[in-house]
This record gives C-alpha cells, sequence and structure tokens, in this order.
C-alpha cells in the first residue's frame, strides 16, 4: 500500500532524535519493507572569516514549497518502487549540531532506497524556496546559498 | 494593475518589507524588476529570481497579475 496523502513538511525549530526514532518504530507494522534509508540535514558550525556559525534561522515560502515537497513526492513515487516517503524541513532556529531535514524512505529492497534518497535530497537542495540564515557569535550574519 | 510582490530571505532584508502591492503598467517581468530597481536601487546587486503564481519565470514572461515573489538563492536542507 502506497503512502501518498499530502503531508506537513515543516516543523517550526530543530527534528529531535526521538520524532526522528518514532518515524522509525511506526514502520514496524508496515512488513512489506525491506528497506529503509534516512537522510539527515544537520546544521554545521562553518567558520567564515574567523567568526563561527552558531545556528541558521529558516524561513520559506510556504505555498511554493509544499507544491514543490509534492512535486518531488510524486515524481519520485513514479520513479522509484516506493511503500512510503516522509520528509521534514525545520523553520526558525536550528542550532549547529541541530537536524534541520529529515528524509525518510522505504522499500521492500534496497537498492530502491539508495537511489531514491539522493534523487529526492537533491531535488530539495535545488528546487525548494527555503532561506536561510547564518547567525554568528557575535549576532553578525550572512546568507546561506546551496552550492 | 495591481501586483501583490512578498520577498523573502535577503531580499526581504533589504525591502524592509516581506510583501507590498505596488502599481504597475507594464506587461513583462523584467519591466517590473526595473521598477524594483528604481524603488530599491541595492536589490541590483542582489541575485534572485522570480516566481508567479509559485512557478518560476523568465524575464521575459509576461505579467498575469497576481503573485509575485522574489526569491534569493535556496539554502534548504
Amino acid at each position: 500500500m502506497q503512502d501518498k496523502k499530502p503531508k506537513s513538511v515543516f516543523k517550526e525549530g530543530a527534528i529531535t532524535s526521538e520524532f526522528i526514532g518514532n518515524s522509525i518504530y511506526k514502520h514496524q507494522t508496515k512488513t512489506s519493507i525491506g528497506a529503509h534509508n534516512i537522510f539527515l540535514g544537520q546544521v554545521r558550525a562553518d567558520d567564515i572569516d574567523e567568526k563561527t556559525v552558531l545556528a541558521i534561522e529558516y524561513t520559506a515560502y510556504e505555498d511554493m514549497a509544499n507544491a514543490k515537497f509534492h512535486e518531488i513526492r510524486e515524481a519520485a513515487f513514479e520513479q522509484f518502487e516506493l511503500t512510503c516517503m516522509h520528509i521534514y524541513h525545520s523553520l526558525g532556529t536550528v542550532k549547529a549540531g541541530e537536524i534541520c531535514l529529515f528524509v525518510f524512505v522505504s522499500s521492500p529492497r534496497r537498492k530502491v532506497v539508495f537511489e531514491a534518497l539522493e534523487y529526492i535530497v537533491e531535488a530539495i537542495k535545488a528546487d525548494v524556496p527555503v532561506f536561510g540564515k547564518e547567525v554568528f557569535e557575535d549576532e553578525s550574519h550572512q546568507w546561506k546559498k546551496n552550492s | 494593475m495591481y501586483i501583490n510582490i512578498k520577498y523573502f530571505g535577503q531580499i526581504a532584508e533589504l525591502t524592509q518589507t516581506k510583501e507590498e502591492n505596488l502599481e504597475f503598467s507594464g506587461i513583462i517581468v523584467s519591466e517590473l524588476v526595473e521598477t524594483l530597481y528604481l524603488k530599491y536601487s541595492n536589490l541590483r546587486t542582489k541575485n534572485f529570481q522570480i516566481a508567479q503564481n509559485q512557478e518560476l519565470v523568465s524575464m521575459e514572461t509576461e505579467l498575469t497579475g497576481n503573485d509575485i515573489a522574489l526569491l534569493p538563492p535556496f539554502a534548504g536542507g
């Protein structure tokens, strides 16, 4: 059974390890699954001009972002034999070391989940209008840009 | 016509507003961008894309009216 209903992707603040662990636990009842794959994006304490990034403050064009997340989901289900897929992205402040993106794909077989996860994460980075303000120790900031 | 324009990230920082309604008489996106350059001169130094009705559009795209957004480089994930 495919799990295709629209989900809310954005969560306020960091994505906790409890939330991630609980998501894994919830899949124990879906016994057609033989392989999960998980991507966790973590805020990096980059050093830029001798200042260290303390946190990233995320904002988004939420309506467009949700539409893009939906398109990515549909395209991934179309392309890969997935049992289910979950995407969560933070809004607001996420401190260095905390998780800001959680992508979770499941399939009967392992090869599919490796390919699907990379496809989804790259599409999120390229196509979803999310913006990140990197805040330094001295309260100055710069704007993050995906490379 | 009046156009609703949304600003995000560093563009919103520059315009000091997240949203405004602007009276505009041009036809294509580049004309709107020129109008915005007159209002916000520092906008010329910024890198951004334009979305119309939540889809990215080119400078030559015809404006259909509402829901324009100026999007700085994406930084998701």
